[in-house]
């Protein structure tokens, strides 16, 4: 990646509101241009303070934001030219949908003429033409977030922000507006930075996702990255469904290493994020990877476990096991391959390729 | 399948229509909730609206010519209004005059005739002094004339021609500075005597001031408290309703106090040497605006916070975000949707000035008093309950209008909103 890819850059920044905790700890960031980039954390994790600074609402406590070769952090938040989409749609309630379209057009002194063909144009592309006339009250929730969307865009800004956009709006609605939101994104070109805290709405969206955690960044990454190869429990645990197993390093040869569980089995796994031998060791295994009976014979890691539960999904049924003293032990198979004959408290052999399992830190204490 | 049109009635499974079997259904509960507010709408009705309408009712009420000269105003149906009426009403009244001074009601009713024609009172007292005649007169006509001249004059038999009718506009002109002259059209009384207009208008101006300056001190204020974190926020609210918690007479007083020209004020500001003689702080207007502004506060302060603590701060954010400048968006953004807060509270806080009484009293010059204080002085030192309630009839009829203005205007634009 080149230097003149990149947008914005956060440098060395830190956020405190009480100059005791710091709620963002050191930031820091590149936005590629064109990009749909998500921070993603858990609440509190300063994922929205950072958007919130990037937008100018919050002044960084330390640090630079830079634009191109222009400090950010130093113009106000009026001359940014940064689009923002809220949580709560914020749009004018006493203006017609039009009048907010128009709203950022008309602030920078356009022409009528110009105005109204920009406004028609973007209420086309969020398939609202004939709702200009209408009062955002009379809208529903969708509606009133492609109407903001439609503002954030409508004046062709460098940056997108977009915090929590789909989080009022029920399951199904949001699946639909996070496919749009994702075409609008291809279609026009423009950097988004997404913030949110549902995972798999940040695999669905984005080119890259950044998980936020204690105002750190723990990983930046791909989705697809992020998930199968999480660089830290705290990753792995967060991105979709994991099984953790607690034991302690053996030894460590290049990428892998042995690890001992409480019992005295030893597993192979891949070494990312280990300490010296002797340390604790948490192992990070995707339910989805784990296979059952005589699937696991070819496995480098071997072990058995007692059947406790059948939890049917319609596509999938997850089968809740004792492994090795862990009893939140979750195996994912797909209906086709289930075999019938299974039943709770029955003792079966499992295993894993050395390459799905992830020795991490050990987990903290939740 | 039914036919597309004219859909029959929906059937409930009793066979009865669903609507009426719906309002069979709620009625228990209606009932219920008319039970639980009865108490109050009774003692409404017995203190407040019964004694209102009968105390309006007053304001056009004209019973003392008609109660207590009954014979002169039958004497009176032929008669044209010009010239002098016919030897008939002449001897009715020697008959009216001598009852009522029997009956003891003379008072009463020169004291009516007296607003129509200064002296009425005087002449009336002086002729019924002398009844009843004895021996009768051959003419009655000449008889009285005789006795006081001011019987040969016209004006004095108009006044009691205007008030046959047990009703009279007499007070609600009055009010306006209007009366019906000898001709019986409704004019513009004599400059000198004209006061109730410039009262009105006097007491909308001063009403209205104070509720601009109001609004200029509340909406910062108000603003301020509204994005405040919630603890200091609750308390700026509690010095707000502070002062609902002390007398109004004891915080006038206190505006005394301070504002005298030997007052803490004027000492304070002689002490520092920025004035060399004490100001006239109260006593005038000024003095009357300072306390009404302070007293009328809070009710411009409260509705404006309730409305200023609905708008999310995103509104602003997402002005600033689109290129506004903080102030523009202040002004296009936030403002547009405080002005149902302001409206209420401009509305509470006018409609209060203008029926305010102690305030002005005390802190006022003759110049500063507002039509309250006429209407108090009517009721109290001259027991005119006719013009007493014709003025405040007419501050009622004012503060309805605005009421209803002010309803038309937040509901055109609440709709407006959806």
């Amino acid at each position: 990646m080149s230097a003149t890819d990149t947008l914005v850059s956060f440098r060395k920044v830190q956020k405190s509101y009480d100059g005791e905790t710091l709620i963002v700890r050191d930031l820091n960031l590149d936005i590629r241009k064109g990009e749909f980039l998500t921070l993603l954390g858990p609440s509190g994790s300063g994922k929205t303070t950072s958007l919130m600074m990037l937008a100018g609402f919050e002044t960084p406590t330390a640090g630079e934001i830079w634009l191109g070769d222009k400090r950010l952090d130093r113009v106000p938040p009026h001359k940014r030219d940064i689009g923002m989409v809220f949580q709560n749609y914020a749009l004018f309630p006493h203006m017609t949908v039009a009048e907010n379209v128009a709203f950022p057009l008309k602030v920078r002194g356009m022409g009528r003429g110009e105005i109204s063909s920009k406004v028609k144009q973007a209420l086309a592309m969020v398939q609202l033409d004939k709702f200009g006339g209408r009062y955002p009250g009379q809208m529903s929730g969708g509606q009133q977030q492609r109407v903001a969307l439609a503002r954030a865009l409508v004046f062709q800004p460098q940056l997108v922000l977009m915090d929590e956009p789909l989080g009022a709006l029920d399951k199904q609605l949001r699946e639909h507006m996070q496919m749009e939101i994702k075409h609008i994104h291809a279609q026009l070109g423009v950097t988004v930075v997404y913030v949110t805290h549902d995972q798999s709405e940040a695999l669905t969206m984005s080119d890259r996702v950044a998980v936020f955690h204690q105002g750190e960044i723990q990983q930046i990454d791909h989705p697809r990255a992020l998930y199968e190869q999480p660089n830290n429990t705290f990753v792995a645990n967060f991105i979709g469904e994991n099984n953790r197993l607690a034991g302690t390093l053996h030894s460590q040869d290049g990428d892998t290493c042995a690890v001992r569980l409480p019992h005295g089995e030893m597993l192979h796994a891949l070494a990312v994020k280990v300490g010296g031998a002797g340390s604790a060791v948490s192992l990070s295994i995707r339910p989805e990877r784990v296979r059952l009976n005589r699937a696991s014979e070819g496995c480098a890691n071997r072990l058995t476990g007692r059947v406790e539960e059948f939890i049917y999904l319609g596509d999938h049924v997850r089968i809740r096991l004792e492994v090795a003293g862990a009893r939140h032990f979750v195996v994912k198979q797909p209906i086709a391959d289930l075999d019938r004959e299974l039943k709770v408290n029955d003792v079966i052999p499992l295993g894993w390729d050395i390459e799905h399992a992830r020795a991490l830190d050990p987990a903290e204490a939740h | 399948m039914t036919t597309l049109a004219a859909k029959p009635p929906l059937l409930s499974k009793d066979g009865l229509p669903l609507k009426r079997q719906l309002a069979r259904a709620e009625r228990a509960s209606k009932l219920k909730a008319l039970a639980l507010i009865l108490p109050l709408v009774l003692f409404l009705a017995a203190v407040f609206v019964l004694p209102l309408i009968g105390l309006l009712g007053k304001s056009v009420d004209n019973p003392e010519v008609v109660r207590f000269m009954p014979r002169t105003v039958t004497a009176l149906q032929g008669w044209d209004g010009r010239g002098l009426p016919a030897e008939a009403a002449y001897a009715a009244v020697a008959h009216d005059l001598a009852a009522a001074r029997e009956a003891q009601t003379l008072g009463d009713l020169g004291k009516r005739l007296n607003m129509e024609v200064p002296g009425y009172r005087s002449l009336l007292g002086k002729t019924a002094r002398r009844l009843p005649l004895e021996p009768a007169p051959a003419a009655f006509k000449t008889a009285l004339t005789e006795l006081d001249e001011r019987w040969g004059d016209p004006v004095y038999w108009q006044a009691i021609r205007r008030n046959t009718e047990a009703t009279t506009p007499f007070y609600l002109l009055a009010a306006l500075d209007r009366h019906v002259d000898e001709q019986g059209e409704i004019t513009r009384v004599d400059p000198g005597q004209a006061v109730y207009v410039d009262v009105f208008a006097r007491t909308f101006w001063m009403s209205a001031v104070i509720t601009v300056l109001c609004l200029l001190i509340a909406y910062p204020l108000a603003y301020l408290m509204a994005s405040l974190p919630a603890r200091r926020a609750n308390l700026l609210m509690i010095c707000v309703l502070l002062p609902f918690w002390t007398s109004v007479l004891v915080r006038v007083a206190a505006w005394i106090v301070l504002l005298q020209s030997g007052g803490l004020i004027n000492g304070a500001l002689q002490w520092l040497g920025l004035i060399d003689a004490p100001l006239q702080l109260v006593f005038n207007r000024l003095g009357v605006y300072i306390a009404m502004v302070h007293i009328l506060l809070p009710f411009m302060i409260l509705p404006i916070y309730s409305v200023m603590k609905g708008i999310s701060p995103s509104y602003l954010r997402a002005a600033i975000s689109l290129g506004s400048h903080p102030f523009a968006a202040f002004w296009r953004v936030y403002f547009p949707q405080t002005l149902a807060g302001i409206g209420a509270g401009g509305l509470l806080v006018f409609i209060l000035c203008i029926g305010y009484y102690i305030t002005p009293a005390l802190l006022g010059s003759p110049n500063d008093q507002m039509v309250s204080y006429f209407v108090a002085f009517y009721t109290n030192s001259t027991v005119n309950w006719g013009m007493a309630t014709a003025l405040g009839g007419l501050l009622l009829i004012a503060t309805l209008l605005l009421y209803i203005v002010y309803g038309w205007l937040v509901g055109a634009k609440s709709l407006k909103l959806g």
